[in-house]
């Protein structure tokens, strides 16, 4: 209050905020707080007011108050250049002086001029707020102009590139584990058309889901939800990914593997997006979607689909559940009042019942390796206690069925898998070995 | 707060959604009023600013978590354009009302089932400090799987229009981006000819 006093409405008008941190995902949330905490050591970092997008913190240093305040910025740069913005910050650290208690024992006189002090500084405050609410809320509008600094960003988002990333490292997996010599030229083709496959699909998914976006907190942030991108925009993007990514797949590398790719566009676009909001059955689409790359990987190093390919996209299919089912958990009142159909919400002891299960069904799938000359059999021996600890985890969200014991089996699943898959390629049956076999045989 | 004069020569800027600039705690209210539907209609109490000439997005509606639009209309806007911003408009208004209502009802609901649920065991809805008490995520899941189900039609309906207009504005788009490159050509061409 007495800093209001101190900086005068018009500053207080324009707002005190310190700290512009990016809305983090709830997934880095924890690590970023935990940063914080772990940067300012003397200091206490303590939430005094959560506004949209903006947050402001008073720190407590060496037992003093302060509240560090950002001058007013310049009105003629563009606000979309926010992010431009933190670095040129400059943060004024002022000390807020700490409010005297009214004590009984004053004077009449002095106990007026107090309240009176204090009763002009509550109107100015308000006038200050009330006023600089309002002008908060006017600066929250931005003006739907494409700039082309931002693109690339927006773009990236838009596409879900770290998720673009995972399907293309599956991808790079299944060619690697492929039982066939390496050939880059055809690894890095296959690379790229995956990853444009994804971005195209991931920007269809994102179009089609703009106002169910809008009320999900983990996805309200999307550049088509937040403006920065029109429809139209998102969609030749789309189009300007999938044609080249499935040509270069089709053209450059084997029409198996175009059809694929082009069949799981398909597959996420037009049935997985639309379904959730109709069946839990989307679960079992979307496994399909995830076991296609490395399906797309094996396909692109031999030619063709055999057993080896369709083992690894069970392995990618069966890894999705407790993943999925893990992480959908904790959205169940997002999507509940969205309107998507999830085992979460409709069936939940068969969401626990599902992860589970194909949680003990990856045991399995790694003993078939070995079986299927994929593998040697080390690989079995070896990612047993990985695929016994995320069972064991599948079982104590499926025993526990809590917050905590979905949390842990989720970001148990996120290294689970890049683990699995390095395994497998470093028990790869060697095509050395395969040679001589053949040779003794004949 | 009157709109800024427009300068020499820029023509009348006019604002889809901000029908006159308001003083701000007049505006809302009257132009509240003038609708005839809920207040706090975000878009009617903003007025961009006159130079600019694109549309204006701002923040969450507090109901429907959406994004209003106020869309600008160009001075030499073509019928293929107003039909789009008209369309857009119309679209908006449409999501804002199911958006605010779901969420509205989703709020009522909620409140409605952690009172019953605390009655039952015996518990004010308020603790001693006086904090709403609230019930564990597992103790909701009832609730909301009881609501998905209720709204489940209602949503089927809301997907289908959904998708239809978004196609539709998205087509429209790319007929006026069409239209636009097709009229700039032209000039260049007459341009080029004299």
């Amino acid at each position: 209050m007495s800093a209001a006093r101190r900086c005068g409405p018009s500053r207080a008008l324009t707002g005190l905020f310190v700290w512009h941190l990016p809305k983090p995902a709830v997934r880095q949330m924890p690590c970023k707080f935990m940063h914080c905490c772990g940067v300012a050591n003397k200091k206490w970092i303590t939430f005094q007011h959560l506004n949209f997008l903006k947050r402001m913190y008073v720190t407590q240093y060496n037992k003093d108050l302060s509240q560090q305040a950002k001058p007013k910025t310049d009105p003629v740069a563009p606000p979309f250049l926010e992010k431009k913005h933190l670095g040129q910050e400059k943060t004024v650290i002022r000390e807020i002086r700490p409010v005297s208690p009214l004590h009984p024992s004053l004077s009449e006189t002095s106990n007026r001029n107090e309240f009176k002090a204090v009763n002009s500084a509550a109107v100015v405050e308000d006038l200050a707020t009330a006023g600089g609410v309002e002008s908060k809320e006017e600066k929250q509008w931005k003006e739907m102009k494409l700039q082309l600094d931002d693109l690339p960003g927006i773009l990236a988002r838009l596409s879900k590139i770290k998720l673009t990333a995972l399907v293309v490292s599956t991808a790079s997996a299944g060619f690697a584990i492929a039982p066939v010599p390496f050939d880059l030229t055809c690894f890095l083709l296959t690379s790229i058309g995956t990853g444009l496959a994804s971005c195209a699909a991931n920007s269809i998914n994102q179009f089609f889901e703009v106002p169910f976006d809008s009320n999900m907190n983990r996805t309200k942030n999307r550049p088509l939800v937040r403006g920065q991108i029109s429809p139209l925009l998102a969609v030749s993007f789309a189009a300007s990914c999938a044609v080249p990514g499935i040509a270069l797949l089709t053209l450059g590398v084997n029409p198996l593997t175009g059809a694929l790719g082009a069949f799981n566009i398909f597959l996420y676009t037009c049935c997985y997006t639309p379904m959730k909001r109709m069946s839990i059955v989307n679960t079992w689409v979307g496994a399909v979607v995830g076991a296609i790359p490395p399906i797309m990987g094996w396909t692109a190093a031999t030619g063709s689909l055999d057993a080896g390919a369709l083992l690894l996209g069970g392995i990618l299919y069966s890894w999705q559940f407790p993943h999925f089912n893990a992480l959908s958990w904790g959205l169940r009142e997002d999507y509940s009042r969205g309107g998507y159909c999830m085992m979460s919400v409709t069936h939940p002891a068969m969401c626990r019942r599902v992860a589970l299960r194909h949680c003990l069904a990856l045991i399995g799938l790694s003993t078939m390796a070995p079986i299927l000359n994929v593998t040697t059999w080390n690989f079995p021996l070896i990612s047993l206690p990985i695929n016994l600890y995320i069972s064991y985890l599948g079982f104590r969200f499926y025993r526990d069925a809590d917050r905590s014991s979905s949390r842990k089996l989720f970001f148990c699943s996120l290294w689970h898998l890049p683990m699995l898959l390095l395994l497998m390629l470093t028990c790869k049956k060697s095509l050395l070995e395969k040679e001589d076999k053949s040779e003794l045989l004949s | 707060m009157a709109a800024a004069a427009p300068a020499a020569g820029a023509g009348p800027r006019v604002w889809a959604g901000t029908r006159r600039c308001f003083s701000r705690a007049a505006g809302s209210g009257l132009l509240a009023a003038e609708r005839g539907h809920e207040p706090e209609s975000r878009a009617s109490s903003f007025c961009p600013p006159a130079h600019s000439c694109n549309d204006w997005i701002g923040p969450p509606d507090r109901h429907s978590n959406l994004r209003p639009i106020v869309f600008h209309i160009p001075k030499n806007e073509s019928p293929l354009g107003r039909r789009l911003r008209e369309f857009r408009q119309e679209t908006q208004v449409w999501n804002q009302q199911f958006w605010a209502s779901q969420n509205v009802s989703f709020r009522k609901g909620k409140e409605e089932f952690v009172y019953s649920r605390l009655k039952a065991k015996g518990l004010e809805r308020k603790d001693e400090t006086g904090q709403k008490i609230t019930l564990s995520a597992e103790e909701m899941a009832d609730f909301y799987k009881d609501f998905l189900s209720k709204n489940f039609k209602k949503h089927v309906c809301y997907n289908r229009e959904w998708y239809k207009r978004n196609f539709t504005i998205t087509f429209l788009m790319g007929q006026v981006a069409f239209e636009r490159a097709w009229r700039r050509l032209g000039w260049k061409k007459t341009k080029v000819g004299n």
